[in-house]
């Protein structure tokens, strides 16, 4: 899978030289990592209504990011600004700005088609197009142009990848609605990677899941964070601690006219953040005083 | 690990795909105008038609004794009184029972009875005009109606409009069938929790919630009836003439089966004299009133929409 | 029953269900039922009147009079073949017309343009457009198809009939693939976008594909509604009389003259004399099922493959 970077034009340019982009603030992040993301004063609005204010953070190369808060506080509005899926809703806009690998995310030249192939993002409810299951995979690489050949390489890849290669082997042509709910979302986990992605978005992935599915999720999680870096929304705050490195916790505050604006309240390695918090609302939240 | 320089350059799809992308969204847009354009041609026509009949004719004569326009009288009121007699014969025909079905397909049948009734309703609305116009002539006319009217003329109104009512029944029913079942469960339930039985639910709660609904079906099914041509050409005004009078058991033309009748002379003797002009302004006079008819039933339905 | 306190047995004498108590209840419901009865029903004695009304031609030489062309001689010798060829070729170019232009104008709706002015324009033009009386796009017709257009549609031709009843039914199909399209539930477009598909991607193989038999449906019974339109037809200049194709081919009936079911029962209808009544009569019973055959293939079609997100 990761070998094949023929398709990942970006990976294929040797001997640019590297760029470093500097971790000025808060200072939480390994000084070895890379960052993918670098956000700054984001806002999102919803034609005239702003749904998130302000938000600066980074994120780190090969690190899973939890996105957490309680509900309406915009976290999987934050979540989608990372490959403009907001792009898709009418009257969104999104101002500050996003860098990705010191790429301004929102100039004019940048294309989300293209954004979106290279992250990834898989969806609340599991959602697999009513093809097969080779298909399903399929259909990503077949449209940036992936030979037939190699095609049946990638299928196999992902889906081991995603760990779901030996439960579906042997029924490659059947329809992916008889997977079951936790086997459909790891299809979508695979379908996300079979297009070389680097970072994978998951907007609670669990949360239409029974625990078992979810745990064999969580490992699955914790497996692809060698390849991709990982952002992910979670309701679940024991999944958060389970298996992020770094949290960032949002929070929503009605304003005189009870509008709903979310914000960033904290961000910090989970640890620190579930032991230690800094800002008193994430304490409240985190030990169930709110939310 | 080391990463190379990305640029704004990295982050586009191929220009293949990007182009094609364009191409069809522009395709679609031009289809979208071209129903624009339809409906900018059918003004067009009827209108400048219209005005070229309209500085032509004597306006007295659109008030002369009746409707003969290759004797150059174009009596309006004439067909304007037989096509609204027509129509509201229709709709009583049409609204009893229209609504009945409505009522019951929403409020008492049983799932499997609506699964089969729906189907049969949009069958019904398929039928075509002319056969309900032969209906009426060979059956409404002859088997029932001179039972009770012996005086009754061959052709006339009443057959016309009940023939046309029965053809508006499905639209009505199934207008008024979406309004109701547009109310909110939680209002029956409330209704039911205070021990009224299903007729009081219906009929003090249900229809009065759904109220504009059904006046929407009853304006939008009378606009199809002032429009519905073939049932009363066949059945009311089948000669190209008519004579004023207000008796339902005579012939007479309307809006609608005076263009018809005037249009029957175009595959022979096409002309541009007066009385084929006078098509145009019938058509445009048609136009408009049914524009204004599904205009306000479609803003009661909007506001139906946005209530619940 | 073990019910012993005075109360108790108020109340279950009280809950007993009285006979009568509800004959107005019973009244409404038997009131609405008879209503549904006559709204659903009367297709039923449609038909049987028009097959008891045309039984002469229908048991004794219904081959002769599917086959043969209208006569003006005597009603024995009329046939309704021209007519049923017209109709065909009529909604063929119905169609050709109006599908592609349709279904492009609800894709551009839904897909496109959600609440743009141009949209909420067109939106509000396609619900005009539906309550246009029918005969309206016959002077459309007539003016721009027959006249205007002469070049193309040779005057007044099954192409010029075809693209009037195409105007026709352009609302009804913009409207059912418009609700087609809204069925098919955005999580399978963003699963598209999301590993990276273009807009005509994510359309051509995912969105399309889903609404693609309701699409066909609400094709199927608006070219069913063209197939039984006679009153645009009589504008444009179908013919209502004699009708030769010599010795034309299947092209050149095309931009030749041409006549449609429909307008030859209106023909049956207003000639004098029984014998004509009962080809109008047999006609209709071969209209009413070509068209209900029609209407219920569609239908079937549609419950059948009725998706459920």
């Amino acid at each position: 899978m990761t070998s094949d970077a023929s398709v990942a034009p970006a990976e294929a340019t040797p001997g640019s030289p590297q760029t470093r982009i500097d971790v000025s603030t808060a200072g939480h992040h390994r000084d070895d990592a890379q960052t993918v993301f670098e956000c700054s004063g984001v806002d999102v609005y919803y034609d005239d209504f702003r749904a998130l204010r302000d938000v600066t953070l980074e994120v780190a190369e090969h690190e899973v990011t939890a996105l957490i808060g309680p509900s309406g506080c915009g976290k999987s509005t934050f979540l989608r600004c990372f490959n403009r899926m907001n792009d898709l809703i009418e009257g969104a806009r999104v101002e500050g700005t996003i860098h990705y690998h010191g790429v301004d995310l929102y100039q004019d030249e940048v294309d989300p088609v293209e954004v979106r192939r290279r992250v990834g993002m898989v969806f609340q409810k599991p959602n697999p197009f009513p093809k097969s299951i080779y298909d399903n995979i399929a259909y990503g690489p077949r449209l940036t142009g992936v030979k037939r050949s190699e095609l049946d390489d990638v299928v196999e890849g992902s889906l081991t990848r995603a760990a779901l290669w030996d439960e579906v082997k042997d029924r490659l042509k059947m329809s992916a609605y008889g997977l079951s709910g936790g086997q459909q979302q790891r299809l979508c986990i695979a379908r996300a990677i079979a297009v070389q992605p680097d970072v994978v978005l998951m907007d609670e992935p669990c949360s239409a899941l029974d625990p078992i599915a979810t745990g064999r999720i969580e490992e699955l999680i914790a497996e692809l964070k060698t390849d991709y870096t990982i952002i992910i929304v979670t309701h679940n705050m024991q999944q958060a601690a389970r298996i992020s490195d770094m949290t960032a916790f949002f929070s929503v505050q009605p304003n005189e006219l009870g509008h709903r604006t979310g914000e960033l309240v904290e961000y910090a390695p989970t640890s620190l953040i579930f032991t230690n918090p800094d800002d008193p609302r994430t304490e409240a939240y985190i030990t169930g005083r709110v939310g | 690990m080391a990463r190379d320089q990305l640029t704004a350059a990295d982050l586009q799809t191929s220009l293949m795909r990007r182009v094609r992308s364009h191409t069809v969204r522009w395709l679609f847009m031009t289809a979208a105008t071209v129903t624009v354009l339809v409906s900018a041609l059918i003004i067009w026509t009827v209108a400048s038609g219209a005005w070229t009949f309209i500085s032509q004719v004597e306006l007295t004569k659109l008030t002369d004794i009746g409707w003969f326009p290759r004797r150059g009288l174009f009596d309006l009121t004439t067909l304007l009184v037989n096509s609204v007699q027509i129509s509201v014969i229709a709709m009583a025909v049409a609204v009893p029972s229209g609504f009945g079905a409505a009522i019951y397909l929403s409020e008492y049948a049983h799932p499997k009875v609506r699964r089969v009734m729906k189907p049969t309703l949009e069958l019904l609305a398929s039928v075509p005009s002319v056969v309900l116009g032969v209906f009426a002539i060979s059956f409404i006319t002859p088997s029932i109606l001179t039972n009770f009217f012996s005086e009754i003329n061959f052709f006339n109104k009443l057959a016309a409009g009940i023939a046309v009512g029965l053809l508006v029944i499905p639209l009505i029913a199934s207008i008024s069938e979406d309004a109701l079942r547009a109310v909110p469960g939680a209002l029956r339930e409330a209704s039911a929790g205070l021990g009224a039985r299903r007729v009081t639910t219906s009929i003090r709660v249900v229809l009065p919630a759904a109220m504009s609904g059904l006046m929407a079906a009853t304006i939008v099914g009378f606009s199809r009836a002032i429009g519905e041509t073939m049932v009363v050409t066949i059945a009311s005004g089948g000669g190209d003439t008519s004579l004023f009078n207000l008796s339902l058991f005579e012939s007479g033309g309307t809006l609608t089966s005076a263009m018809a009748a005037l249009g029957l002379g175009t595959d022979q003797v096409a002309g541009n004299n007066l009385a084929f002009q006078s098509l145009y302004f019938l058509g445009a006079l048609l136009f408009a009133m049914t524009l204004v008819l599904n205009m306000a039933g479609d803003v009661i339905v909007r506001r139906l929409q946005n209530r619940y | 029953m073990l019910l012993t306190s005075p109360a108790g047995i108020a109340t279950s004498h009280a809950l007993r269900r009285r006979p009568g108590a509800d004959v107005g209840g019973a009244v409404f419901k038997w009131l609405l039922i008879g209503a549904t009865v006559f709204a659903t029903g009367f297709l039923a004695v449609l038909l049987a009147v028009m097959i008891v009304d045309g039984w002469a031609v229908l048991s004794g030489n219904l081959w002769y009079f599917l086959t043969h062309g209208f006569s003006q001689r005597s009603a024995a010798e009329a046939g309704v073949w021209q007519g049923i060829i017209g109709s065909l070729q009529v909604a063929l170019v119905t169609g050709v017309f109006a599908v592609p232009i349709g279904v492009a104008t609800a894709i551009y709706l839904v897909e496109y343009a959600q609440n743009s002015r141009f949209a909420r324009i067109v939106e509000l033009n396609i619900r005009n457009l539906a309550g246009v009386p029918s005969i309206v796009y016959g002077l459309l017709g007539l003016v721009i198809f027959v006249k205007a257009l002469e070049d193309f549609s040779k005057g007044a031709t099954v192409i010029a009939g075809g693209m009037t009843l195409a105007a026709l039914v352009l609302p009804i199909i913009v409207i059912t693939s418009v609700e087609a399209l809204k069925a098919v539930p955005d999580s399978l477009r963003e699963a598209a976008y999301g590993v990276g598909a273009t807009k005509w991607e994510v359309l051509s193989r995912q969105v399309l594909p889903a609404a693609l038999s309701t699409i066909l449906t609400g094709t199927v019974l608006a070219l069913a509604r063209a197939l039984g339109e006679a009153a645009p037809l009589i504008l444009v200049g179908a013919a209502t009389g004699f009708l030769s194709f010599g010795d034309a081919n299947v092209l050149e009936t095309f931009t030749g003259p041409y006549t449609a079911l429909p307008v030859l029962i209106f023909n049956f209808a207003r000639l004098p004399g029984a014998d004509w009544g009962v080809n109008a009569a047999a006609a209709s019973v071969v209209i009413l099922v070509l068209v209900l055959a029609v209407n219920g293939l569609a239908i079937y079609l549609r419950n059948r493959f009725e998706k459920q997100w």
